[in-house]
Protein backbone atom coordinates (compact mmCIF):
# COMPACT_ATOMS: atom_id res chain seq x y z
CA UNK A 1 0.00 0.00 0.00
CA UNK A 2 1.04 3.98 -0.48
CA UNK A 3 0.16 5.07 2.69
CA UNK A 4 2.33 7.54 4.32
CA UNK A 5 5.12 6.04 7.27
CA UNK A 6 4.86 7.47 10.45
CA UNK A 7 7.63 9.55 11.82
CA UNK A 8 8.86 10.19 15.07
CA UNK A 9 7.25 13.60 16.32
CA UNK A 10 11.05 14.05 17.84
CA UNK A 11 12.37 16.64 20.92
CA UNK A 12 11.23 19.77 19.51
CA UNK A 13 7.28 19.05 18.47
CA UNK A 14 6.32 22.03 21.61
CA UNK A 15 7.69 24.40 18.31
CA UNK A 16 4.33 23.10 16.61
CA UNK A 17 1.66 21.20 18.18
CA UNK A 18 0.75 22.21 22.23
CA UNK A 19 -1.61 25.25 21.87
CA UNK A 20 -3.01 27.73 25.08
CA UNK A 21 -5.84 25.70 26.35
CA UNK A 22 -5.23 22.49 24.79
CA UNK A 23 -6.00 20.42 27.69
CA UNK A 24 -9.05 22.66 28.72
CA UNK A 25 -11.73 20.79 26.44
CA UNK A 26 -14.08 22.23 29.43
CA UNK A 27 -12.43 25.36 31.70
CA UNK A 28 -11.05 23.53 35.06
CA UNK A 29 -13.74 24.33 37.46
CA UNK A 30 -16.29 24.38 35.21
CA UNK A 31 -19.38 22.01 36.96
CA UNK A 32 -19.26 18.40 36.20
CA UNK A 33 -15.53 19.13 35.11
CA UNK A 34 -13.36 15.93 35.42
CA UNK A 35 -9.37 15.58 35.55
CA UNK A 36 -8.47 12.92 33.41
CA UNK A 37 -4.28 12.68 34.43
CA UNK A 38 -1.74 9.94 34.76
CA UNK A 39 1.73 9.63 33.78
CA UNK A 40 3.67 8.17 30.69
CA UNK A 41 6.49 5.94 32.01
CA UNK A 42 9.25 4.23 29.69
CA UNK A 43 10.43 0.50 29.99
CA UNK A 44 12.41 1.48 33.17
CA UNK A 45 9.59 3.35 34.93
CA UNK A 46 11.16 6.72 34.24
CA UNK A 47 8.89 9.22 33.80
CA UNK A 48 8.67 10.81 29.76
CA UNK A 49 8.85 14.28 30.11
CA UNK A 50 8.80 14.86 25.99
CA UNK A 51 5.72 12.99 25.29
CA UNK A 52 2.00 14.45 23.73
CA UNK A 53 -1.08 12.87 24.60
CA UNK A 54 -4.38 13.39 22.77
CA UNK A 55 -7.87 12.79 23.80
CA UNK A 56 -11.14 12.91 21.79
CA UNK A 57 -14.43 11.39 23.22
CA UNK A 58 -18.41 11.75 22.97
CA UNK A 59 -19.94 13.79 24.90
CA UNK A 60 -21.50 13.10 28.26
CA UNK A 61 -24.78 12.25 25.81
CA UNK A 62 -22.64 9.62 24.22
CA UNK A 63 -22.53 11.53 21.49
CA UNK A 64 -19.85 12.22 18.57
CA UNK A 65 -19.13 16.38 19.00
CA UNK A 66 -18.99 17.84 15.41
CA UNK A 67 -18.21 20.97 16.32
CA UNK A 68 -15.00 22.95 15.60
CA UNK A 69 -13.46 25.11 17.98
CA UNK A 70 -10.70 23.37 19.48
CA UNK A 71 -7.35 25.42 18.80
CA UNK A 72 -9.16 28.44 19.79
CA UNK A 73 -11.81 27.81 22.74
CA UNK A 74 -14.71 29.53 23.41
CA UNK A 75 -15.04 28.09 26.67
CA UNK A 76 -18.87 27.03 25.94
CA UNK A 77 -18.45 24.68 22.80
CA UNK A 78 -17.92 20.98 23.93
CA UNK A 79 -15.30 19.36 21.08
CA UNK A 80 -14.39 16.60 22.44
CA UNK A 81 -10.67 16.57 21.34
CA UNK A 82 -7.61 18.06 23.04
CA UNK A 83 -4.11 17.84 23.11
CA UNK A 84 -1.84 17.92 26.55
CA UNK A 85 2.15 17.58 26.77
CA UNK A 86 3.62 15.87 29.24
CA UNK A 87 5.93 18.07 32.51
CA UNK A 88 9.16 17.11 33.58
CA UNK A 89 7.59 14.59 35.81
CA UNK A 90 6.00 12.55 32.93
CA UNK A 91 2.73 13.82 33.50
CA UNK A 92 -0.15 15.11 31.51
CA UNK A 93 -3.84 15.88 32.51
CA UNK A 94 -7.12 17.35 30.53
CA UNK A 95 -9.96 19.17 32.35
CA UNK A 96 -13.13 17.64 30.75
CA UNK A 97 -16.61 16.14 30.58
CA UNK A 98 -17.25 12.10 31.40
CA UNK A 99 -18.11 10.73 27.98
CA UNK A 100 -21.62 8.59 27.97
CA UNK A 101 -22.28 5.36 25.95
CA UNK A 102 -22.30 5.58 22.21
CA UNK A 103 -24.94 2.80 22.88
CA UNK A 104 -26.93 1.95 25.79
CA UNK A 105 -25.55 -0.73 27.88
CA UNK A 106 -21.63 0.13 26.37
CA UNK A 107 -18.78 0.92 28.29
CA UNK A 108 -18.08 4.45 27.86
CA UNK A 109 -14.24 5.59 26.81
CA UNK A 110 -11.54 8.03 25.73
CA UNK A 111 -9.70 7.58 22.62
CA UNK A 112 -5.97 8.34 23.20
CA UNK A 113 -3.34 8.89 21.36
CA UNK A 114 0.16 8.97 22.22
CA UNK A 115 3.26 10.78 20.27
CA UNK A 116 6.65 11.30 21.89
CA UNK A 117 10.63 11.26 21.20
CA UNK A 118 11.64 7.91 21.03
CA UNK A 119 8.46 6.96 19.23
CA UNK A 120 8.84 5.92 15.75
CA UNK A 121 5.25 6.00 15.56
CA UNK A 122 2.14 7.28 17.03
CA UNK A 123 0.11 4.89 19.62
CA UNK A 124 -3.51 4.72 20.04
CA UNK A 125 -5.48 3.38 22.93
CA UNK A 126 -8.81 3.27 24.98
CA UNK A 127 -9.13 4.64 28.36
CA UNK A 128 -12.06 3.01 29.26
CA UNK A 129 -13.98 4.36 32.79
CA UNK A 130 -14.43 1.85 35.42
CA UNK A 131 -17.61 0.16 35.12
CA UNK A 132 -19.08 -3.31 34.27
CA UNK A 133 -21.05 -3.61 31.19
CA UNK A 134 -19.29 -6.25 28.60
CA UNK A 135 -16.90 -5.03 25.99
CA UNK A 136 -15.60 -6.72 23.34
CA UNK A 137 -12.04 -5.35 23.48
CA UNK A 138 -11.60 -5.83 27.65
CA UNK A 139 -13.49 -9.44 27.29
CA UNK A 140 -10.95 -10.67 25.19
CA UNK A 141 -8.08 -9.75 27.19
CA UNK A 142 -6.21 -11.38 30.31
CA UNK A 143 -7.21 -9.20 33.73
CA UNK A 144 -3.90 -8.39 34.17
CA UNK A 145 -3.84 -6.96 30.31
CA UNK A 146 -7.44 -5.63 30.58
CA UNK A 147 -6.50 -3.56 34.07
CA UNK A 148 -4.08 -1.11 31.77
CA UNK A 149 -6.94 0.22 29.60
CA UNK A 150 -9.44 1.01 32.83
CA UNK A 151 -9.01 4.60 34.62
CA UNK A 152 -9.10 4.75 38.33
CA UNK A 153 -11.75 7.17 39.88
CA UNK A 154 -10.52 9.62 41.95
CA UNK A 155 -12.77 11.83 44.02
CA UNK A 156 -12.44 15.29 41.00
CA UNK A 157 -11.46 12.92 38.06
CA UNK A 158 -9.83 9.51 36.76
CA UNK A 159 -6.27 8.43 36.86
CA UNK A 160 -4.80 6.48 33.35
CA UNK A 161 -1.35 6.51 33.29
CA UNK A 162 0.67 5.15 30.34
CA UNK A 163 3.27 2.22 30.23
CA UNK A 164 5.38 2.49 26.46
CA UNK A 165 7.18 -0.45 27.80
CA UNK A 166 7.84 -3.42 29.86
CA UNK A 167 5.53 -4.60 33.87
CA UNK A 168 2.59 -3.18 33.45
CA UNK A 169 2.67 -2.13 29.66
CA UNK A 170 -0.14 -0.71 28.18
CA UNK A 171 -2.38 -2.60 25.55
CA UNK A 172 -1.62 -0.73 22.78
CA UNK A 173 -4.51 -0.81 19.31
CA UNK A 174 -4.34 -1.25 15.75
CA UNK A 175 -7.29 -0.90 13.34
CA UNK A 176 -8.15 -3.11 10.40
CA UNK A 177 -7.31 -0.88 7.92
CA UNK A 178 -4.20 0.33 8.72
CA UNK A 179 -0.77 -0.73 6.92
CA UNK A 180 1.11 -2.88 9.37
CA UNK B 1 31.07 5.94 21.88
CA UNK B 2 28.76 4.82 18.94
CA UNK B 3 29.94 6.18 15.90
CA UNK B 4 28.45 6.58 12.05
CA UNK B 5 29.94 3.55 11.00
CA UNK B 6 28.24 1.55 14.01
CA UNK B 7 24.88 2.92 13.75
CA UNK B 8 25.33 2.01 9.60
CA UNK B 9 25.99 -1.17 10.35
CA UNK B 10 22.85 -1.86 12.49
CA UNK B 11 20.37 -0.31 10.06
CA UNK B 12 22.32 -2.19 7.52
CA UNK B 13 21.58 -5.37 8.99
CA UNK B 14 17.78 -4.46 9.61
CA UNK B 15 17.29 -3.00 6.22
CA UNK B 16 13.83 -4.58 4.77
CA UNK B 17 13.15 -6.72 8.05
CA UNK B 18 9.76 -4.28 8.40
CA UNK B 19 6.63 -3.68 7.00
CA UNK B 20 5.64 -0.21 5.22
CA UNK B 21 5.45 1.92 8.50
CA UNK B 22 8.40 2.25 10.92
CA UNK B 23 9.35 -0.78 13.20
CA UNK B 24 8.72 0.65 16.51
CA UNK B 25 11.37 -1.79 18.09
CA UNK B 26 14.29 0.24 16.05
CA UNK B 27 17.47 0.54 17.97
CA UNK B 28 19.61 2.78 15.60
CA UNK B 29 17.18 5.54 16.73
CA UNK B 30 18.43 5.10 20.13
CA UNK B 31 16.24 6.65 22.38
CA UNK B 32 13.85 4.04 20.92
CA UNK B 33 14.91 1.34 23.01
CA UNK B 34 12.88 1.95 26.28
CA UNK B 35 10.06 3.35 24.90
CA UNK B 36 8.48 0.81 21.95
CA UNK B 37 6.20 -1.55 22.93
CA UNK B 38 7.45 -4.77 23.43
CA UNK B 39 3.99 -6.32 22.67
CA UNK B 40 2.33 -6.71 19.43
CA UNK B 41 -0.45 -4.19 18.86
CA UNK B 42 -3.50 -5.23 20.03
CA UNK B 43 -6.27 -5.17 16.65
CA UNK B 44 -9.53 -3.99 17.59
CA UNK B 45 -12.17 -2.77 15.00
CA UNK B 46 -13.42 1.16 15.49
CA UNK B 47 -16.40 2.11 17.22
CA UNK B 48 -17.96 5.25 18.58
CA UNK B 49 -15.57 8.08 18.27
CA UNK B 50 -12.77 6.28 16.58
CA UNK B 51 -14.94 5.99 13.82
CA UNK B 52 -14.77 10.08 13.30
CA UNK B 53 -11.97 12.54 13.27
CA UNK B 54 -12.52 15.67 15.36
CA UNK B 55 -13.46 18.83 13.19
CA UNK B 56 -11.84 22.19 12.31
CA UNK B 57 -12.72 25.10 10.91
CA UNK B 58 -11.96 28.68 9.65
CA UNK B 59 -12.25 30.03 13.10
CA UNK B 60 -9.56 27.68 14.69
CA UNK B 61 -6.66 29.20 12.50
CA UNK B 62 -5.83 32.86 10.32
CA UNK B 63 -4.82 31.78 6.25
CA UNK B 64 -2.04 33.48 7.13
CA UNK B 65 -0.72 30.82 9.75
CA UNK B 66 0.29 29.08 6.49
CA UNK B 67 3.04 31.71 5.92
CA UNK B 68 5.85 30.81 8.20
CA UNK B 69 7.45 33.81 5.87
CA UNK B 70 5.64 36.85 7.08
CA UNK B 71 4.90 35.71 11.28
CA UNK B 72 7.31 38.27 12.06
CA UNK B 73 8.42 42.01 10.91
CA UNK B 74 10.85 40.93 8.22
CA UNK B 75 11.73 38.84 5.85
CA UNK B 76 13.28 34.98 7.15
CA UNK B 77 17.27 34.40 5.78
CA UNK B 78 16.95 31.19 3.40
CA UNK B 79 15.86 29.78 0.47
CA UNK B 80 12.08 30.79 0.41
CA UNK B 81 9.93 27.59 -0.47
CA UNK B 82 6.30 26.44 -1.14
CA UNK B 83 5.44 23.26 -0.03
CA UNK B 84 1.87 22.16 -1.41
CA UNK B 85 0.32 18.54 -2.12
CA UNK B 86 -3.16 16.98 -1.49
CA UNK B 87 -4.53 14.52 1.57
CA UNK B 88 -6.06 11.33 0.45
CA UNK B 89 -7.49 8.57 2.82
CA UNK B 90 -6.28 4.93 1.59
CA UNK B 91 -9.18 4.61 -0.74
CA UNK B 92 -8.56 7.65 -2.69
CA UNK B 93 -10.67 10.26 -1.18
CA UNK B 94 -9.59 14.24 -0.17
CA UNK B 95 -9.58 15.09 2.63
CA UNK B 96 -11.28 17.88 2.69
CA UNK B 97 -11.09 21.12 5.56
CA UNK B 98 -8.44 18.77 7.57
CA UNK B 99 -6.13 20.16 9.55
CA UNK B 100 -2.66 20.07 8.87
CA UNK B 101 0.02 21.55 11.48
CA UNK B 102 4.67 21.48 10.51
CA UNK B 103 7.23 22.63 12.30
CA UNK B 104 10.50 23.05 11.31
CA UNK B 105 14.62 24.11 12.00
CA UNK B 106 15.57 27.12 10.35
CA UNK B 107 17.86 27.80 7.78
CA UNK B 108 20.76 27.26 9.44
CA UNK B 109 19.40 24.05 11.32
CA UNK B 110 17.93 25.53 14.38
CA UNK B 111 14.79 24.80 16.31
CA UNK B 112 12.87 28.12 17.90
CA UNK B 113 12.80 25.61 21.09
CA UNK B 114 14.59 26.08 23.82
CA UNK B 115 15.80 22.40 23.94
CA UNK B 116 17.77 22.88 20.97
CA UNK B 117 21.33 23.69 21.93
CA UNK B 118 22.83 23.77 18.10
CA UNK B 119 25.31 26.46 18.10
CA UNK B 120 23.80 27.53 14.07
CA UNK B 121 22.09 31.10 14.72
CA UNK B 122 18.51 31.44 15.61
CA UNK B 123 16.54 33.50 12.82
CA UNK B 124 15.04 36.45 14.67
CA UNK B 125 12.41 36.89 11.55
CA UNK B 126 11.74 32.59 11.83
CA UNK B 127 9.92 30.86 14.22
CA UNK B 128 9.10 27.85 12.00
CA UNK B 129 5.42 26.47 12.82
CA UNK B 130 2.08 26.95 10.68
CA UNK B 131 -0.98 25.71 10.38
CA UNK B 132 -3.62 25.55 7.71
CA UNK B 133 -6.78 23.39 6.71
CA UNK B 134 -7.02 21.80 3.59
CA UNK B 135 -9.30 22.89 0.22
CA UNK B 136 -12.60 21.21 -0.97
CA UNK B 137 -10.08 18.92 -2.94
CA UNK B 138 -7.85 18.14 0.08
CA UNK B 139 -4.90 20.68 -1.18
CA UNK B 140 -2.62 22.22 1.43
CA UNK B 141 0.13 24.98 1.08
CA UNK B 142 2.45 26.48 3.07
CA UNK B 143 5.00 29.30 2.29
CA UNK B 144 8.17 28.87 4.12
CA UNK B 145 11.92 28.60 3.69
CA UNK B 146 14.13 25.39 3.25
CA UNK B 147 15.32 24.01 6.56
CA UNK B 148 18.99 23.21 7.47
CA UNK B 149 20.68 19.74 8.24
CA UNK B 150 21.05 19.55 12.17
CA UNK B 151 23.39 17.52 14.15
CA UNK B 152 22.00 15.59 17.08
CA UNK B 153 23.59 13.33 19.51
CA UNK B 154 22.29 9.86 18.53
CA UNK B 155 25.95 9.25 17.90
CA UNK B 156 29.46 10.82 17.21
CA UNK B 157 28.98 13.12 14.45
CA UNK B 158 24.70 12.58 13.88
CA UNK B 159 23.03 14.75 11.47
CA UNK B 160 19.40 14.64 10.24
CA UNK B 161 18.94 15.15 6.55
CA UNK B 162 16.90 18.51 6.12
CA UNK B 163 13.00 17.90 7.12
CA UNK B 164 9.72 19.18 7.84
CA UNK B 165 7.40 17.70 10.65
CA UNK B 166 4.02 17.15 9.45
CA UNK B 167 1.11 16.26 11.72
CA UNK B 168 -2.22 15.15 10.11
CA UNK B 169 -5.63 14.42 10.64
CA UNK B 170 -7.71 11.98 8.17
CA UNK B 171 -12.01 11.32 8.55
CA UNK B 172 -11.35 8.91 11.45
CA UNK B 173 -9.80 8.72 14.17
CA UNK B 174 -7.82 6.03 12.91
CA UNK B 175 -5.80 7.70 10.28
CA UNK B 176 -3.62 9.96 12.65
CA UNK B 177 -0.39 10.64 11.19
CA UNK B 178 2.65 12.49 12.16
CA UNK B 179 5.73 12.17 10.03
CA UNK B 180 7.88 13.90 8.82
CA UNK B 181 8.74 15.40 4.76
CA UNK B 182 12.52 15.06 3.41
CA UNK B 183 14.00 16.83 0.26
CA UNK B 184 14.69 14.95 -2.66
CA UNK B 185 18.45 13.69 -3.49
CA UNK B 186 19.61 14.35 0.12
CA UNK B 187 22.73 12.47 0.73
CA UNK B 188 22.28 11.59 4.85
CA UNK B 189 19.50 9.59 3.92
CA UNK B 190 21.01 6.47 4.31
CA UNK B 191 22.56 7.69 7.42
CA UNK B 192 19.91 8.46 9.47
CA UNK B 193 18.26 5.89 11.57
CA UNK B 194 15.15 7.76 11.89
CA UNK B 195 14.54 8.07 8.18
CA UNK B 196 15.55 4.32 8.01
CA UNK B 197 13.06 3.53 10.59
CA UNK B 198 11.15 2.65 8.08
CA UNK B 199 12.74 -0.17 6.15
CA UNK B 200 10.93 -0.69 3.02
CA UNK B 201 12.97 1.30 0.60
CA UNK B 202 9.42 1.79 -1.26
CA UNK B 203 7.70 3.11 1.61
CA UNK B 204 10.38 5.12 2.61
CA UNK B 205 10.69 7.05 -0.41
CA UNK B 206 6.77 8.44 0.25
CA UNK B 207 8.47 10.67 2.63
CA UNK B 208 10.51 12.43 -0.32
CA UNK B 209 8.91 15.69 -1.97
CA UNK B 210 9.29 16.12 -5.85
CA UNK B 211 10.69 19.24 -6.77
CA UNK B 212 8.10 20.99 -8.82
CA UNK B 213 8.22 23.89 -11.54
CA UNK B 214 5.01 24.59 -11.92
CA UNK B 215 4.75 24.98 -8.08
CA UNK B 216 7.70 27.49 -8.33
CA UNK B 217 7.22 31.08 -8.45
CA UNK B 218 9.11 33.64 -10.43
CA UNK B 219 11.73 35.54 -8.53
CA UNK B 220 10.31 34.45 -5.69
CA UNK B 221 10.43 30.48 -3.99
CA UNK B 222 11.16 27.16 -5.43
CA UNK B 223 8.39 24.83 -5.14
CA UNK B 224 8.11 21.04 -4.15
CA UNK B 225 5.07 18.91 -4.00
CA UNK B 226 4.18 16.41 -1.08
CA UNK B 227 1.24 14.39 -1.91
CA UNK B 228 -0.12 12.13 1.27
CA UNK B 229 -1.52 9.30 1.68
CA UNK B 230 -3.05 8.61 4.72
CA UNK B 231 -4.86 4.96 5.68
CA UNK B 232 -8.09 3.61 4.40
CA UNK B 233 -11.72 4.89 6.32
CA UNK B 234 -13.48 2.63 8.08
CA UNK B 235 -16.81 4.33 8.04
CA UNK B 236 -19.02 3.42 5.14
CA UNK B 237 -19.98 6.53 2.79
CA UNK B 238 -23.44 5.78 3.75
CA UNK B 239 -22.68 6.95 7.33
CA UNK B 240 -21.14 10.21 6.12
CA UNK B 241 -23.17 13.39 7.13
Amino acid sequence: MSYAPGQTVGPFFHLGLPFEGGNLLVPAGYPDAVRLHGRVLDGEGTPVPDALIELWQAGPDGRVPRATGSIRRDGFTFTGWGRAQTDGDGHYWFSTLTPGPAEPGRRPFFAVTIFARGLTDRLFTRAYLPGSEPDGLLDGLEPERRATLITTREQRGLLFDIHLQGEGETVFLSYPRQAR
Amino acid sequence: MTTQADIYREIDELRGSGGPQPRRDYPPYRSSVLRYPTRDLHQVDPEGVELWAPCFGAADIDDAEADLTIQRSGEPLGERIIVTGRVTDGDGRPVRHQLVEIWQANASGRYWHQRDQHPAPLDPNFIGAGRCLTDGDGVYTFRTVKPGAYPWRNHVNAWRPAHIHFSLFGTDFTQRLVTQMYFPGDPLFDLDPIYQSVTDPKARELLVAAYDHSVTTPERSLGYRWDIVLSGTHRTPLEES
